[in-house]
């Protein structure tokens, strides 16, 4: 037989078994195949894999199956914009009963299809629009780690220089700027920090230049606001400290890591799941931090006995409310008085923080 | 290590990947092959240089692995481009897009593991020379591998009987053909040449550069690579200069943001103004440098465009079928 | 044993109308196996990839929109590859598009008259196609290769939209979050039906089509992109203006990208937000090829591939998948397609393996 016989017949029977699928595709009950039962839903911008912000969220989601047993679904790389709102609404439609949308730019699609479904409960992360009784917001205050951060920084540099890799100029980065510098001024009134902004949430080869550019120019201490563990690797190498970022990120640095700022979702996912079950969810706006364990601080390593005594001294005090990192005096950039002796920012002017304080070698771009 | 020397390490490390992956895919160009599929083979080849250097400790094993692997996965696009001459510019951006896929699904396990780094292979007495002895003798294997690869690309395009073939059948596949060279074979191999490259350029994303595995970890250096090609109108020396040019500037930008120009004594006013002036502009104006830089040499380059011509495979992007 | 191709005499018409089929026959055995080796039932997988995205009328609409900037973007494109000028820039003329159809939106919020939003999309047009002509003008007057120069073009577009929604025109109410203010009534691209949210982007997609069919098919115009594509030295006696067709396109197809960006920010995103495109102007030269260039083919290949990403939502959603498998499904299905196109114009035929590979196999020695 003629091989190109062979290769028609094969070709012919895949395609008539494609054909059979499809007739049996068409006996499917719809109802029936849609029927996935989940009731906790997540909506990630990145991949689950980026072991920073997706990856932390969706470590929250698994802690809700694990802890209430409850099913549940989850869209990742999921891009801000029109797929946005289809993703939601595809969630709602499918059953979903309370969903979470992890990021900012989510905001006008969380509260848009919140509109269409007033029975299905909706947390938009870091976000400040609830249009509606069904749409909550929560944040967590990480500026409460980085002000520890820039305590440590103060006393084990050798340089009083720090390196702050930055992602994007909101308002969430320029806080945990402000915050780390006044840690580190509160130990060294001189202390300096140099900010590399690489416009870009992920990229771990530009991370690593960044990084390696900070320690070029004389500073010792490494701190950043992006995702990957690039920064961490190479503080590791050229023999410098840096701190983690969203994950605990020790494996990369075992002897490089000062501490992590871990974001730790899970209280917070199976508390409002839990919520939604037993029928007492209700609206709220909660910025928590230290204090209901949304921000936890990896184990403070390779430092001094003493520093360590010193950043969880901070660290109680910030957790049981004692203490607050944006309290006065503080002096912003430009010289002009912000925060008056022992004066407590207000919340408005944290959410939108578009300047620096004294002491950042940085022009904010504006 | 001096100010100077450590900003040129930077930018050789930047560099190595791109020039890694565009030297491959010039030599599938060369052959009329438009590979659009840089990204995914790049990508691929970082999983699989991880995850062999994973299992079997080594990472020059996995280096090895992510060459065979980016082969093996051009293969995929030969088949359909060479023997069933489906469109070239749109099977590449599929492979690219089953590339993500696949890596995404090969790599769930290795989140959040900690690279095995391919340490530097210092070599005696030219690594003391000053200067150069840190940037040239002290690196790392798939560092070395590039320059190997640039020496050994140029002489084969332009010095050997078989680059003469290979840029023939480039130039024109029918008349390749009818001087009894199998226009398919050379095809099928100078992709898999380019996969293996490309593949190795993933390895050094996982291995030297960053070595740890997220998704996405190439971050678009594959588009960078085929853009570089192009650039150099098609000629390897052209390739080193681009890739070369593209991470300086990337690691510049980087630089100017950090300084403090106070630092810096004896810097002449006329410098000092400019770089005040570049350091006022707003990041993204930074960040967006290499790309237009890029397109402003390749401008300034281009005068001469009968050279350009000459270096362009005619066949590039087309299908070819035997006539019998 | 090799596997050779044959070309037919002629086109074949009756493979032309079967190939999308066996494409599909292909895709669903291949995703069926696919499937239950990942311990999914392939039948409902297939279900949930296919025919749920079209069995409601939401999600009807969630194709439109998906669909539109694509088939605008690749229709633009296939007059520029037809004319063999490779501009894989789309993404970025799509960008400045945006951009420029929102200046008035944003700086002038209240104006909210009927000639608004036919301004806005004029703009938009404008925007796209001037940035469109920067790679066209470059190439013209000095030689530099179109695939480099609209390439890094993109990258420059999206810093610039990134400035842009983080400086200048950031909401003054909006806690310095990097968006624009949202539009007002009167600046947004209203839903042609009341049942979902597609709205008159996806007519101009099709408007876009029609035109593109029109000018190929009936004008000298259409005649001389293809003939500058095809045989350049014909056009040249011919008496055809390469660099002028060149600018032509390239305006065509920045002006089309454009109207798909203002389209998309004013009638689906409803303000200007540091990302607002999942690579639609990429996605667009998928779309462009496997539509063979077509504006008809292109009609339906930017609705097979937006189907894809709806299935592999549901699929992810439904059976607990990863995005990835979403990916490599998508990448198979492509495969596939562009396989089964070649039986349009060739036959498959094996044959055993001829000796006097000599050449090749040196080439063998040089590449390594």
């Amino acid at each position: 037989m003629n091989m190109g016989k062979i290769v028609t017949i094969i070709i012919a029977l895949a395609v008539a078994i494609g054909g059979a699928i499809w007739w049996q595709m068409n006996q499917v009950d719809p109802e029936d195949a849609k029927l996935a039962g989940a009731e906790a839903c997540f909506i990630y911008v990145g991949p689950v894999g980026d072991f920073g912000w997706s990856y932390q969220h969706d470590q929250g989601r698994l802690a809700v199956e694990k802890e209430l047993g409850v099913k549940t679904a989850y869209l990742e790389s999921v891009p801000e914009g029109a797929d946005a709102e289809r993703a939601i609404e595809r969630m709602a439609r499918s059953g979903c009963k309370i969903i979470f949308t992890t990021s900012f730019g989510y905001m006008d699609a969380t509260n848009k299809i919140a509109a269409k479904f007033p029975d299905v409960k909706f947390e938009h992360a870091t976000g400040y629009k609830r249009d509606h009784a069904n749409v909550s917001t929560y944040s967590s205050k990480f500026y409460e780690g980085r002000y520890i951060q820039g305590v440590i920084a103060a006393r084990i540099s050798k340089t009083g220089v720090a390196g702050y890799i930055a992602s994007f100029p909101i308002p969430e980065v320029v806080r945990g700027i402000n915050a780390f510098i006044l840690g580190a001024q509160s130990e060294d009134p001189d202390f300096k920090l140099k900010v590399v902004w690489v416009n870009t949430w992920f990229d771990p080869g530009k991370e690593s230049d960044a990084a390696k550019t900070l320690i070029d120019q004389g500073v010792d201490v490494i701190t950043q606001h992006t995702d990957s563990t690039a920064a961490m690797q190479v503080a590791a190498e050229r023999g410098v400290h840096a701190f983690g970022q969203a994950s605990d990120m020790i494996e990369f640095g075992k002897e490089t890591q000062l501490t992590a700022i871990i974001d730790d979702w899970a209280p917070y996912y199976v508390e409002r799941t839990k919520a939604v079950m037993d029928g007492s969810w209700g609206q709220i706006d909660v910025w928590h931090g230290m204090d209901h364990g949304n921000v936890v601080m990896a184990p403070y390593t390779n430092m001094p006995d003493d520093v360590a005594a010193l950043a969880k001294a901070t660290e109680a005090k910030i957790t049981s409310g004692e203490f607050t990192p944006f309290t006065g005096p503080v002096i912003k950039q430009d010289g002009s008085e912000w925060l008056k002796w022992n004066e407590v920012s207000d919340i408005g002017t944290l959410l939108g923080m578009n300047f620096y304080v004294e002491g950042v070698d940085d022009k904010l771009p504006n | 290590m001096g100010l100077t020397e450590a900003i040129l390490l930077t930018i050789f490390t930047a560099a190595t990947p791109l020039l890694i992956a565009s030297l491959g895919e010039l030599v599938s160009e060369r052959s009329g092959v438009l590979n659009l599929g840089v990204e995914g083979m790049m990508i691929m080849g970082a999983i699989s240089g991880f995850a062999f250097a994973q299992i079997t400790g080594s990472p020059y094993l996995g280096a090895v692995s992510a060459i065979l692997v980016g082969s093996l996965f051009s293969m995929l696009f030969a088949f359909l481009t060479i023997t069933l001459v489906a469109n070239q510019v749109a099977t590449g951006l599929a492979l690219t897009i089953l590339g993500l896929g696949v890596s995404g699904l090969w790599g769930e396990s290795y989140i959040g593991v900690a690279g095995i780094k391919m340490e530097p292979i210092v070599i005696p007495v030219l690594s003391q020379l000053p200067v150069v002895g840190k940037l040239l003798f002290s690196q790392d294997l798939i560092f070395y591998s590039s320059i190997a690869l640039l020496v050994g690309v140029t002489w084969f395009l332009f010095r050997s009987r078989t680059g003469l073939v290979l840029r023939a059948v480039g130039d024109s596949h029918h008349s390749a053909h009818a001087l009894g060279i199998s226009v398919i074979k050379t095809r099928y191999l100078a992709v898999a040449f380019g996969g293996g490259c490309a593949g190795l350029a993933g390895a050094h994303l996982s291995l030297v550069y960053t070595p740890q595995w997220v998704e996405n970890m190439s971050a678009g250096r594959g588009w960078i690579a085929l853009a570089l090609v192009v650039f150099a109108s098609w000629r390897p020396l052209r390739i080193l200069a681009g890739a070369y040019l593209f991470g300086a500037i990337t690691i510049a930008q980087l630089h100017i943001q950090a300084i403090d120009l106070r630092d810096i004594e004896f810097l002449p006013s006329a410098l000092f103004s400019l770089a005040e002036l570049i350091k006022a502009m707003p990041s993204q104006a930074l960040s967006a440098l290499p790309y237009l830089a890029t397109i402003i040499v390749l401008v300034i380059i281009s005068g001469n465009r009968r050279l350009t011509l000459m270096n362009t495979p005619a066949s590039l992007g087309k299908g070819f079928v035997p006539d019998r | 044993m090799r596997l050779e191709l044959e070309k037919r005499a002629e086109s074949s018409a009756s493979f032309a109308l079967i190939s999308p089929f066996l494409a599909l026959g292909l895709t669903l055995f291949a995703g069926s196996i696919m499937f239950s080796l990942l311990g999914h039932n392939p039948i409902r997988a297939m279900y949930i990839y296919f025919i749920e995205p079209l069995s409601e009328t939401w999600s009807l609409h969630e194709l439109a929109i998906k669909a539109a900037p694509l088939i605008l973007i690749a229709t633009g494109l296939s007059l520029c590859f037809r004319s063999s000028n490779w501009n894989i820039g789309a993404e970025g003329q799509f960008t400045m598009g945006a951009v420029a159809g929102s200046i008035i939106p944003v700086l002038m919020p209240e104006q909210n008259g009927l000639w608004v939003l036919p301004m806005m999309l004029l703009c938009g047009i404008v925007g796209g196609a001037l940035w469109g002509s920067i790679p066209a003008l470059l190439k013209n007057r000095f030689g530099a290769n179109e695939i480099l120069t609209s390439l890094m073009l993109v990258y420059v577009a999206g810093l610039f939209l990134d400035w842009i929604v983080r400086g200048p025109w950031r909401n003054p109410g909006g806690y310095n979050f990097p968006e624009t203010r949202g539009f007002s009534a009167g600046q947004i691209l209203p839903e042609i039906l009341d049942s979902g949210r597609a709205h008159y982007g996806a007519l101009f997609a099709l408007l876009g089509v029609i035109i593109a069919w029109f000018v190929l098919a009936r004008t000298i115009k259409g005649f001389e992109i293809q003939v500058v594509g095809e045989a350049p030295r014909a056009a040249r006696f011919a008496g055809f203006d390469t660099k002028k067709t060149t600018l032509y396109v390239f305006l065509v197809c920045g002006g089309f990208a454009g109207l798909a960006g203002i389209c998309e920010v004013s009638g689906a995103i409803q303000q200007l937000r540091p990302v607002i495109s999942p690579g639609y102007g990429f996605t667009a030269i998928i779309v462009a090829f496997l539509g063979r260039l077509n504006p008809l083919g292109i009609f339906a290949a930017g609705i097979i591939l937006a189907l894809s990403y709806l299935g592999g939502e549901a699929a992810q959603i439904s059976l607990g998948v990863s995005n990835k498998i979403g990916n490599v499904f998508q990448g198979l299905l492509l495969f596939f397609v562009l396989a089964c196109d070649t039986l349009i114009h060739y036959r498959l035929k094996l044959v055993p393996t001829r000796d006097g590979a000599g050449i090749a196999q040196e080439a063998t020695h040089g590449a390594d």
